[in-house]
């Protein structure tokens, strides 16, 4: 069954980049800049790349594209993705270059990232491994304990996390990471200087920082387990 | 643990890989599209594909190849060459492209590098540089006291200069390299591909030195370029040249080495790297 797609067109970044990872998992992409198309689709995906204040201006831009959103995902409870700012979006304010209100759907705030080595280069830029919250690592040790290493299995209790490794790399750009204040908004974290958060999920609300369109075979499955998903 | 980014390099010229020494020379080494798929089924980290048409009239071409390609990967695939308005960044991403290259026009136009990190974010602006050493008698020649010998004397172990060079290598921008990777990162720069001139084709290794004196300076990733024949030279790049990334062109092309053999020789150094089934 062919998902609808509504990719959200604000004039940022890698948007073909984007699309074509969606198309690539079976889905029918629309990339669009009209509230109206929201309403219509099964799926929403809000991509971003920039900084936070430019991202919020640039949707907020979009006539009746924040209220079409509020609709679709707090109402309707369409399963929404967000990826990079697109995930960042979702915090109630962030605080690049200034403090922004964000959409406001999960408590927290995007900061900077804190690195404890100076020496570290900022964005953090490239390939990175992803740690599973607390439940689902106790559900992996438990999974692993009886099989040799290479067959350990690991069975996530997140729809989003089906079919990966247990510690999967991914690609990350940026230099600003989002904190959500309620610890069961994480799914994932990853560390560069120290924890930050790497995809958060509460309810149909899903996102990562990182981009999955970019991490090819775990990001594809990634966007598979996200067209599966039914939250 | 973030890993080191091996990227493998496509020079293309009016639709074809080639590949030359010291920018000159060129062989061909294939189709653009094939190389792609090879290196994304071999889990290269990113790639990147620099167009080096010498014509402006053939961009269709290279638009055509970039989408093409970019259809074939899912990992990030950084386009440069000719880059030279906000425009030729959004058709490129439009083609598939994370992120745009420049060099020549962010030479001639500092500004076209904040603009574009103000449109699309610092993660999509590359600013390649191709540095060639002039440490010496002309170096010396430009310092406006003039204290000629003396200073030439020190300079020769302690002081290395290098030199921006522009239009594929063919002209000396007098800028000098190191200040050069400051100003780019201050304008917006997310990160910085550096090619050694000098080494370009040579096998001899990265120029380290220049490697080293860059990546220091900023805080923005360095990519180091320009000179890999063996994979202790990528080794070196990281250990010696403090650079984030590695890139690497006629060793890969010419299946000398494959991919999953260079990461594991930067593994067996005790760096950290990503296989493509993890």
């Amino acid at each position: 069954m062919t998902q609808t797609i509504a990719l959200i067109d604000y004039g940022s970044g890698n948007l073909r980049s984007a699309a074509k990872a969606f198309e690539k998992a079976g889905a029918q992409v629309r990339v669009t800049n009209h509230a109206e198309d929201i309403s219509k689709a099964e799926r929403i995906v809000l991509p971003g790349q920039g900084a936070f204040g430019d991202c919020m201006r640039g949707l907020s831009a979009l006539p009746g594209m924040v209220e079409a959103l509020n609709e679709a995902v707090l109402k309707k409870a369409r399963p929404f993705f967000g990826i990079c700012v697109g995930m960042q979006l979702l915090a109630a304010r962030g605080l690049e270059h200034g403090t922004h209100q964000g959409l406001g759907w999960l408590d927290g705030e995007v900061r900077e990232l804190q690195l404890s080595d100076s020496s570290l280069k900022i964005p953090h830029m490239g390939w990175n491994n992803l740690r599973f919250g607390g439940a689902e690592v106790r559900r992996f040790e438990a999974a692993s304990s009886s099989e040799p290493s290479n067959l350990r299995t690991f069975e996530p209790l997140h729809p989003l996390l089906k079919n990966l490794p247990p510690s999967p790399y991914v690609y990350f750009v940026h230099s600003y990471a989002f904190a959500p204040e309620q610890p069961g908004d994480t799914l994932a974290s990853c560390d560069y200087g120290g924890s930050f958060t790497a995809m958060v999920a509460r309810g149909n609300i899903a996102g990562a920082q990182f981009h999955p369109e970019k991490s090819q075979e775990t990001g594809l499955q990634m966007i598979q387990n996200f067209l599966e998903w039914k939250p | 643990m973030l890993t080191i980014r091996l990227i493998p390099c496509l020079d293309v010229k009016d639709g074809r890989v080639v590949k030359g020494i010291n920018f000159l020379n060129l062989k061909d080494a294939g189709d653009p599209v094939e190389q792609a798929r090879a290196y994304d089924a071999q889990g290269a980290d990113e790639l990147c594909f620099l167009d080096i048409t010498a014509s402006h009239e053939k961009r269709a071409t290279l638009y055509d190849i970039v989408q093409k390609t970019a259809e074939q990967v899912f990992m990030p695939l950084t386009v440069g060459g000719g880059v030279r308005s906000v425009d030729d960044i959004r058709t490129l991403l439009l083609c598939g492209a994370d992120k745009v290259s420049m060099n020549s026009s962010a030479v001639a136009r500092p500004e076209l590098i904040k603009e574009g990190a103000e449109k699309f974010g610092s993660q999509c602006i590359v600013v390649a540089i191709d540095a060639r050493e002039v440490t010496g008698a002309r170096a010396v020649a430009r310092e406006p006291s003039g204290e000629g010998a003396e200073r030439m004397a020190q300079n020769k172990n302690t002081h290395k200069k290098w030199e921006v060079f522009v239009k594929g290598g063919r002209e000396n921008t007098g800028r000098d390299a190191v200040e050069w990777a400051k100003q780019v990162a201050a304008l917006g720069a997310g990160e910085i591909l550096l090619t050694s001139m000098d080494r370009d084709g040579t096998k001899n290794g990265f120029d380290l030195e220049l490697t080293r004196a860059v990546a220091d300076a900023v805080r923005v990733p360095v990519i180091a370029s320009g000179g890999v024949g063996s994979l202790d030279h990528l080794v070196e790049g990281v250990k010696q040249g403090h650079a984030s990334a590695v890139l690497a062109a006629s060793i890969f092309h010419f299946g000398t080495y494959t991919i999953s053999q260079a990461k594991q020789k930067l593994q067996d150094a005790g760096l950290p790297v990503r296989f493509s089934n993890q």
